[in-house]
């Protein structure tokens, strides 16, 4: 079974007196340590599908199921510990906490975890080489770049070992060369340790790192452009 | 880093804001230490109703003005009256005016069966009526200035002077005086020989301060403080007579006044703080949406989040009320200087400390209750929208 499997998933938003239906009927199936590049215009909903994915967001109807988990059956607290446990979280704007080191910012999700103080602490540290900023461990978000906050959000997405991430244009804010850095530092993650990513990009270029590509429109999926990644 | 660490560090975000909020609330611990150290000794009573059966007789028009002597044989001679003695007002200074505590020159064996709660060892009792510059004090005086049985004490006088114009007074420590009930405490003073104090007086010769009065039956006491005072009324000495109780319950009563007031600014002083933190508090709440929206998402249930929000507010709190009580507890035994002169010494009590410590605790969850609220009900995709 695919670690992400919707099916019939439908998502509208009442405004007033109107229903506007945002996703209508989406079906779609990543399997294990693939990666897959959502993209579509602004509004189309691909902001409101990876939220869904990675149980912040619930579906109107259909079913989601994520991890071999029915996400629509969980409460918001199973599905808090759910997350802690299987989903990375990658943001465009890196969403770090300013008055914690970068250290601790990664070390955040393991706060839930019975690990002791020191165990978290090298964890973190483990998560900060991997994307290569163990000499930047003690600075602030505000004392890093913009390429480098993004990687401690991404050691932040890794550091309690969850198979999956999801980005939410993840490069959408950094200049061409630093976005190739941390598409790169996707790829690896996904072939060296075995990571699904689901990742939304405006950029073909970026999508272009991916294994699959899949567009959103109007609310549908078209799955047509398949194998157009290298 | 641990939950603690997470909270101490947003705690921090905006260190003016911070600041500012735990100055605000140190004044008012600070002010609650120091009104509550006054008002403690009073609370549950405070006054002892010992002695219904003793009268005071003191001038009529001024507690200051001296009564004659020869009116003590007087007193002595009205029905009902079954004791007399006298005290007055020494004054003087041991040392340094810091060092105060009262002195009265007493008639050593009268005052002593006038006031049966207070024990003394015969022995030195007998030594005190025996010297005449002997005298007793309440023994925990030795310990404060690490005097012993036999030291030649010299007291600086004020409104006293020796007939060779000299005010050193020179007095021999013959012993001491406790309550006779363990639990409770006598009134810490010096008394010295009346005859000595008289004799060695450059002035006034032959008068005192009040009389004391015990009367058999404790029912005809105000009957036997008008017959007191209807024979001096038309002498130049006029007196007026109370009871020993009459006097606690006027001073208890003054002494409630004063528990309102205090109780009244602290009211004022902790709703004024309590809108201050909360508005702080809302403050931080608000610019942290999107990043409480972030620990949701990593994570965190609802329940946790608030906890950290909650946590927050009672730790400032905390912060605020420990630094208060810490100045206090430095600033009372000079304050204590003070207030020692009219009213006994003020200090820090455990009492005082776990009071203020659990009001910081309330004081933190009420004004946290409100953030932690909207933390708990936070919707992570529309926290995240919205920053
Ligand atoms: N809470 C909400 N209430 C009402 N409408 C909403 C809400 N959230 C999203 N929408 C609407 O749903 C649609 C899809 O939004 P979404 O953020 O998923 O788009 P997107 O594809 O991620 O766009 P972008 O590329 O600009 O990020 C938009 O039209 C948006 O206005
Ligand atoms: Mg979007």
């Amino acid at each position: 079974m695919a670690i992400v499997d919707l099916s019939e998933v439908r998502k509208s938003y009442v405004k007033g007196r109107e229903e506007v239906e945002v996703l209508t009927g989406i079906d779609l199936a990543v399997e294990e340590a693939d990666f897959l590049a959502l993209m579509g215009p602004s509004g189309s909903g691909k902001t409101t599908l990876l939220n869904i994915i990675g149980g912040i967001d619930s579906a109107t109807s259909g079913s989601v199921q994520v991890s071999g988990q029915d996400l629509a059956a969980m409460s918001r607290r199973q599905l808090a510990k759910w997350r802690s446990e299987n989903i990375g979280f990658v943001f465009q704007f890196y969403n770090l906490l300013p008055v914690l080191s970068a250290r601790r910012n990664v070390e955040l999700p393991l706060l839930l975890t019975k690990l002791s103080g020191k165990q978290r602490r090298s964890n973190a540290d483990t998560a900060l080489e991997i994307v290569g900023l163990e000499d930047r461990a003690r600075h602030k978000p505000g004392e890093l770049s913009g390429g480098q906050q993004q990687r401690v959000a991404i050691a932040r997405a890794i550091v309690a070992d969850a198979p999956i991430l999801v980005c939410d244009e993840p490069t959408g804010d950094l200049d061409r060369d630093t976005a190739d850095e941390i598409l790169e530092l996707l790829e690896i993650l996904n072939r060296d340790h075995g990571k699904t990513i689901v990742m939304v990009t405006h950029d073909p270029k970026a999508a272009s790192h991916a294994r699959h590509v899949v567009h959103l429109d109007k609310g549908q999926l078209s799955t047509g452009t398949d194998e157009e990644a290298a | 880093m641990s939950g603690m660490g997470l909270m101490w560090a947003n705690l921090f975000r905006r260190k003016t804001r911070t600041f500012l909020t735990l100055f605000s609330l140190l004044v008012a611990f600070l002010l609650f230490v120091l009104l509550r150290a006054v008002a403690e000794p009073f609370a549950g009573g405070g006054v002892s109703v010992d002695g219904a059966d003793r009268l005071v007789v003191t001038s009529k028009y001024s507690i200051i003005d001296l009564l004659p002597l020869s009116q003590l044989g007087e007193i002595q001679r009205v029905p009902g009256v079954e004791g007399v003695t006298h005290q007055t007002w020494f004054g003087g200074n041991y040392q340094d005016p810091a060092n105060f505590f009262p002195k009265y020159p007493v008639e050593p064996r009268a005052y002593f069966d006038m006031y049966p709660e207070f024990a003394i060892d015969p022995a030195q009792l007998d030594a005190f009526e025996n010297t005449r510059t002997g005298i007793v004090v309440e023994e925990g005086l030795l310990a404060r200035f690490g005097w012993n049985i036999g030291d030649r004490i010299p007291i600086q006088g004020d409104i006293w002077s020796l007939k060779d114009g000299s005010r050193l007074w020179q007095f021999d420590l013959v012993g001491t005086y406790r309550h006779r009930d363990p639990g409770e405490a006598a009134p810490v003073a010096l008394l010295m020989h009346y005859d000595y104090f008289d004799e060695a007086r450059s002035f006034e010769e032959g008068a005192v301060g009040w009389y004391t009065v015990r009367v058999s039956d404790p029912e005809q006491a105000p009957a036997i403080a008008g017959a007191i005072d209807a024979l001096f009324k038309n002498s130049p000495n006029p007196t007026k007579t109370s009871t020993e109780a009459e006097f606690a319950r006027s001073f208890a009563a003054q002494i409630g006044d004063i528990a309102l007031m205090a109780t009244g600014i602290l009211s004022a002083v902790f709703f004024t703080i309590l809108l201050l933190t909360a508005n702080t508090m809302s403050q931080s709440l608000r610019e942290r949406i999107p990043e409480l929206a972030v620990l949701k998402t990593v994570g965190f249930s609802d329940a946790r989040t608030s906890l950290l929000v909650v946590g927050e507010s009672v730790l400032l709190c905390l912060i605020g009320a420990l630094l208060g009580v810490g100045l206090g507890a430095s600033v009372l035994p000079a304050a204590s200087v003070v207030t020692q002169q009219f009213m006994g010494p003020v200090s820090m009590s455990v009492d005082i400390f776990v009071q203020s410590v659990a009001f910081a605790v309330v004081l933190g969850l009420v004004v946290g209750a409100l953030p932690a609220l909207t933390a708990q009900r936070l919707r992570i995709v529309d926290a995240l929208r919205r920053g």
